[in-house]
């Protein structure tokens, strides 16, 4: 059972050195509590608090690094099943299935988009990572994973049943922490020795989470600690059990031999690639950490980049959209001016409308630290006095210097105070309440 | 350390709710598509929607579809249902939009009647979201059709007493909408239930934000709506939940903007399908009902992943 921060810091030395990291023993016992931090990182822990310690102290999903360098991605260390009660830490990694049987032109056109894919959302960039490489034969797997590597710097997943293939590709690599996929009940031994000797990550995978749990404990005593699970869930549903029950095995028993990051192949369940997308995003929803599908397509990755970053965004933290001016539709210095707040949601109604209506706009995001209209207003921070000096400094005037601005229906009662902060030559005008009533608003507005 | 799954068996159930003839929605005692420790006794229903008016406006995957029977809701439905196996027709009333054409509620009422007559398979109704109109227009609806199950709204807190005083009256079903708010949602429950609303006809729609525009909000607050009417068994939580997601996924962007516009977003039909059948997946997954679709490959899609989710070994953890 998990024991409390104030319990750990009982064990720990209490002299405060920060090697650990963390500026107090204090500190340190919090986040090791939280599963946020190893017991490890404490050079003067005695064996006896080991012990006691030990079980409590890892993250209940261990932290899993495959790739290096920007295409790096990091999965594990989650400690909640529901995102509401605290952010989901990593999103999965995406990647592309390579197999010995493409011809050079499809494995070039891969890697390309692997370098280059990269989409901008919130001001996040989110790109597919992974290469996982599938070849029998085992020369081919060891070029294959070169390639990989030299073209598109891709984290690496190697797939092959056999150990010795598995070392050969991934030996010139084992700085770029290649996934070797998978050890089996069959294979165990040898390709545990191989990722312990190279001190890269392992997969491992059976049939049912039973045997995966066999397959953990053995990963647990041999202390792999980066050890990612393959439940080989034959249906979509199986997927939503195996992941299901893998989170709570881990989260809620601390039940060390499951307690990794998964891996899932989408890819292998339908050769449909509409439907593969649609698979994948049940993985993304629910908990997968890799998630390997048959190819690139921009229009297929897109969506499943969106839905991890919408899943794994922070729930206590809205979105947020930078300040600045943001112009719709091609608008010129005649075009109405809006002014609303950074809340992402906020900037997202809006702007769609404003699109919609196919007026051109200029539309003004003052930053109030991501909150919706009403709640900005009520915690004062879009009142007249703060609007006035941003749409000042924005240089709306000089790309619109009719300064008429319109400001969201709901802040209405703020329109005599902002006039009179703005000055001579503004002019505020109330808009709508409700988003939805944007497009025939503009389309009536007009500059004189 | 020997494995033993962690089954989670809870303590309340999703109310039944009866729509049309013989179409329920409802009644789950798990966690969505847990079969493996509960029951899911309906599939969630995957409606389509009918416009009232023309959409010009919509995205051409979606327009070249539906180009045939734009101007005529009757064809429409019977389209949706005929060719593209609806669950059932949400048909919305956008003709009577006070900021657009403002039809009189007798028109709308006279459209529902001629759609409901077409069909066989249920229809909801849904108004656009003003509050007076809606009232007035629901009411006749309810007025009109005084034999067919058929559920109304938008039901928000300023029209609620009117609009559920019509529905008790015509024995029909309300769609309870709030904006993303598990307390709110409840309160609104409360005050119909106040009003005497029957709670096993009132129907939930939480404000459902798409795919990259709020979908992360929508899919939290139906987990927490579902822990509430499952694990702390709150009985004015246990209602379905509807998810009116088409007039959003195909709003957003990534839906409309083209290849040519956006060369590294890639084809723009597959890309606005993908965005109505992701943003459902998420929905089914966090506790949807009731979805409310447009396009007919997305519609399939979705299919496909409530079979799959559906599909799951329970021997293997047989306890």
């Amino acid at each position: 059972m998990a024991l409390s921060g104030l319990q750990i810091f009982k064990l720990l030395p209490k002299t405060n050195c920060k090697e650990c990291g963390f500026p107090t023993c204090m500190a340190f016992a919090m986040q090791l509590a939280a599963g946020k931090a190893e017991l490890d990182q404490c050079p003067y822990v005695t064996e006896e608090a080991k012990a006691e310690l030990g079980a409590a102290s890892a993250p209940p999903i261990r932290k899993v690094i495959i790739g290096a360098g920007d295409m790096a991605v990091t999965v594990g260390e989650e400690t909640v099943l529901y995102r509401h009660e605290k952010r989901f830490e990593h999103m999965p990694g995406l990647g592309v299935l390579i197999t010995e049987d493409m011809d050079d032109a499809t494995v070039d056109k891969l890697l390309g988009q692997l370098k280059d894919m990269e989409f901008n959302y919130v001001g996040q960039n989110l790109r597919p990572r992974v290469a996982a490489i599938r070849a029998a034969d085992p020369a081919k797997l060891a070029a294959l994973a070169a390639r990989a590597d030299s073209a598109a710097g891709a984290a690496l997943v190697l797939i092959n049943d056999d150990a010795g293939a598995l070392k050969a590709a991934a030996e010139p690599l084992k700085d770029k922490k290649p996934l070797l996929y998978a050890a089996t009940e069959e294979n165990f031994d040898a390709v545990a020795a191989v990722a312990g000797e190279l001190g890269v990550p392992m997969a491992i995978k059976a049939d049912s989470l039973e045997k995966l749990a066999e397959l953990g404990q053995k990963a647990v005593d041999a202390d792999l600690k980066e050890v990612v699970l393959d439940p080989s869930s034959a249906t979509l549903g199986d997927v939503l059990m195996d992941q299901t029950l893998i989170r709570r095995a881990a989260i809620k028993q601390t039940f060390r031999p499951l307690g990794f990051p998964t891996i899932g192949f989408p890819c292998d369940m339908t050769d449909d690639p509409m439907l593969e997308a649609v698979y994948a995003s049940v993985f993304v929803a629910k908990y997968a950490g890799i998630v390997i599908l048959s190819d690139l397509d921009p229009a297929r990755v897109l969506p499943l980049l969106y839905l991890s970053q919408n899943i794994y965004t922070d729930p206590q933290k809205p979105m947020q959209m930078e300040q600045g001016i943001y112009p719709i539709n091609e608008p010129t210095e005649d075009s109405p001016i809006l002014v609303t707040t950074n809340f992402s949601l906020t900037y997202f109604t809006v702007s769609s409308e404003v699109e919609a209506s196919k007026v051109p706009a200029w539309l003004c995001i003052m930053d109030v630290e991501g909150q919706s209209v009403l709640t900005a207003w009520a915690a004062g921070k879009f009142v007249a006095d703060a609007i006035a000096p941003f749409l000042k400094k924005s240089g709306i005037d000089e790309k619109a210097p009719h300064k008429k601005v319109i400001i969201p229906g709901y802040v209405a009662q703020i329109s005599g105070e902002l006039d009179e902060e703005l000055g001579d030559g503004w002019e505020v005008q109330v808009g709508v309440r409700e988003a939805a009533d944007i497009p025939k608003f503009l389309r009536q507005w007009s500059a004189n | 350390m020997s494995f033993t799954a962690p089954i989670e068996k809870t303590k309340g159930q999703i109310r039944e709710v009866e729509i049309g003839s013989s179409s329920k929605v409802g009644g789950e005692s798990t966690f969505p598509f847990h079969l493996w420790e509960g029951e899911m006794p309906n599939s969630p229903m995957v409606a389509m929607e009918v416009y009232d008016e023309p959409q010009p406006e919509w995205p051409e995957a979606v327009r070249k579809v539906y180009e045939d029977v734009m101007d005529d809701p009757v064809a429409w439905a019977k389209k949706c249902q005929d060719e593209f196996g609806a669950d059932a027709i949400v048909l919305q009333l956008r003709s009577t939009d006070p900021n657009g054409t403002d039809a009189s509620p007798e028109a709308a009422a006279e459209t529902v009647k001629k759609v409901a007559e077409a069909i066989s398979i249920p229809l909801l109704v849904n108004g656009t979201g003003s509050p007076d109109k809606d009232a007035e227009v629901l009411k006749k609806v309810a007025e009109a059709m005084p034999d067919r199950n058929i559920p109304i709204g938008p039901v928000d807190d300023a029209n609620h007493r009117l609009i559920g005083a019509a529905a008790m009256g015509y024995k029909k079903p309300v769609v309870a909408f709030t904006s993303m708010d598990v307390n709110l949602a409840k309160q609104l429950n409360v005050l119909l239930s106040q009003l005497g609303v029957p709670e096993d006809k009132i129907i939930m729609d939480p404000t459902t934000g798409a795919l990259g525009y709020g979908l992360e909000y929508c899919y939290s607050i139906m987990e927490r709506d579902r822990l509430a009417a499952l694990v702390q068994n709150d009985g004015k939580m246990q209602m379905p939940i509807l998810n009116n997601l088409a007039p959003e996924t195909w709003k957003a962007k990534e839906s409309r903007v083209t290849e040519a516009e956006e060369p590294t977003y890639g084809d723009v039909e597959t890309r606005g399908i993908l965005w109505e059948a992701i943003t459902a997946t998420a929905l089914l997954l966090s506790g949807t009902d009731i979805l409310v679709m447009r396009h007919p490959q997305a519609v399939e899609l979705v299919r496909s992943a409530i079979d799959g989710l559906q599909a799951q070994a329970k021997e293997k953890i047989a306890s």
